[in-house]
């Protein structure tokens, strides 16, 4: 761990919230593309049983 | 073989489905190396101490905040000349990531400002010009939200974000003038470039590229997404017409 | 042309609502302000350009939706886009009875409102000369947001959203040009910035719109 003097609080408050809002981004991105992926590979499967 | 191929639905499906784990990996390690090495690695400014260590976050998500706007821009009038919908399904995707990008920005500028000018938020030209291209991302975000037909939602935003790239350029000339006009003198921008010595700047090379690779790799991301949703939509809609 | 001016004009003033509703916003805006932040008069007095120009533009943005709903709805637009007249014709004349409905009375009660301010009095002409150079732009950048937004249903809130962003360079200028005014400065420079964007969005605006339009009833 590195010193950072007094402002430590500020840069890893700015390192934790952007992470974080990337980590969301992404989350949510993947989230969305496999329900996306699920829902239409499940329609494709319905519809080749048929 | 020419560019356009690229712009069909299943050719994009198949190479970007190739390329997607390597920019993705690239962009992670790039941006763990950068972010490390930035963090760990780089002495601290003598006059902003380690708030310095902020600048590998900011600057690249300014930087792309900016270029992801762009990228929509040229995506948007792909579609509207050449209706290639994979490009208007790109810039549906990359809308989210920019303005993430543009928050991402403002948020970290304002932790940063706060040591550094003694205050979160100053109404300077730089700020105000992120804050209004946050807006725009908002609005063309819910006007993609609020339509349901495709095509017109692709239609509309892309006119949108034509009318919206004129109207961003004039407000960052219209901001640089209203605050000269108001406090002369009293600028409190940092002129990055400037005093960024060869320590800070390897790590800080780094982490845009990380950051870029990222954005290409969420954008691809998400325009498969989008293909598969128009495809499921499609097939749905062929089946309420049998 | 003419004849849809007349006719949209007509409906204004009849239909009621739209035409009063932006001035009595207008007036309430103002009027709540000295409440909120107090009576000293030298304060009202530097604040008064830009309290005078944001309610003259929130008053502006109320009435916006207006513009094509009424005629979307009841399916004349469907008419007006199979006449002779271009679509882009029809924005123009839709943008310029929406301000001669709000845009042109908000400049004229602006003075009149400025006296509760405290305007200092050299601003009074500046205030009434960018009012008339800056609400029709307000006007137009409308009709192109009315334009994006009229299939919807909950569109209003959405259009305020939209049409925010794009009326920031309008109100720098415009309030600049009634501030250095009542201040008694040199305003030549913010001046031209206002009627060149009044004028450049005129002549471009239309077209934006009316394809906005042209997507919205296919």
């Amino acid at each position: 761990m590195p010193e950072l003097g007094k402002y430590a609080g500020e840069v890893l408050s700015a390192y934790g919230i952007s992470l974080a809002l990337l980590a969301v981004l992404v989350a949510v991105s993947l989230a969305r593309g496999r329900r996306v992926r699920a829902k239409l590979r499940a329609y494709e499967d319905r519809k080749g049983a048929r | 073989m020419s560019l356009w191929e690229y712009a069909n639905p299943k050719r994009f499906m198949q190479i970007s489905a190739a390329v997607l784990p390597w920019v993705a990996g690239f962009g992670g390690v790039c941006l763990a190396v950068g972010l490390i090495w930035g963090f760990f690695g780089t002495p601290e400014d003598y006059r902003q101490g380690a708030t310095v260590k902020i600048m590998y976050l900011h600057v690249p998500a300014a930087l792309l905040a900016i270029n992801g706007w762009l990228m929509m821009l040229a995506a948007s009038l792909i579609w509207l000349i050449r209706r290639h919908h994979v490009s208007a399904l790109a810039a549906r995707a990359a809308a989210p990531v920019g303005l993430t990008m543009t928050v991402i920005a403002l948020v970290t500028g304002a932790i940063w400002g706060q040591p550094m000018w003694g205050t979160w938020w100053v109404w300077d030209p730089r700020l105000t010009s992120f804050l209004i291209l946050g807006l725009f991302y908002l609005g063309y975000i819910a006007l993609w939200e609020a339509i349901d037909d495709a095509d017109t939602a692709a239609d509309l935003t892309s006119v949108l974000c034509l009318v919206g790239s004129v109207f961003a350029i004039l407000s960052r000339y219209a901001v640089l003038f209203w605050n000269q006009g108001l406090h002369q003198g009293a600028s409190l921008s940092l002129d990055k470039e400037e005093n960024v010595a060869d320590v800070f700047y390897f790590p800080l090379l780094l982490c845009i590229a990380g950051f870029v690779l990222i954005f290409l790799a969420l954008v691809l991301y998400r325009t498969r997404t989008e293909i598969r949703l128009r495809r499921l939509q499609a097939l749905m809609a062929r089946d309420r017409l049998l | 042309m003419i004849a849809l001016l007349r006719r949209d004009l007509t409906l204004a003033v009849r239909a009621g609502g739209g035409f009063g509703l932006g001035l009595a916003f207008f007036l309430v805006v103002v009027i709540l302000v000295p409440f909120a932040v107090g009576p000293d008069t030298e304060i009202l007095a530097r604040i008064a350009p830009g309290v005078l120009w944001l309610g003259a533009l929130l008053a502006c943005l109320l009435s916006l939706d207006r513009i094509f709903a009424l005629d979307w709805e009841d399916g004349s637009m469907d008419l007006l886009a199979t006449a002779p007249l271009p679509l882009e014709g029809v924005v123009a004349v839709k943008a310029l009875s929406h301000w001669l409905t709000t845009g042109l009375p908000l400049t004229l009660a602006a003075p009149v409102l400025g006296v509760l301010l405290n305007l200092p009095t050299p601003g009074f002409a500046w205030l009434v000369l960018s009012l008339a150079l800056g609400t029709p732009a307000l006007s137009i950048i409308g009709a192109f947001g009315a334009a994006l937004t009229v299939g919807l249903k909950r569109g209003g809130l959405l259009l305020s959203l939209l049409v925010l962003p794009l009326y920031v360079p309008t109100l720098i200028f415009g309030a600049e040009v009634a501030r250095r005014g009542s201040e008694g400065l040199e305003l030549g420079s913010p001046l031209a910035f206002l009627a060149g964007i009044s004028l450049g969005v005129a002549a471009l605006m239309p077209y934006a719109a009316a394809a906005a339009l042209r997507v919205n009833l296919r």
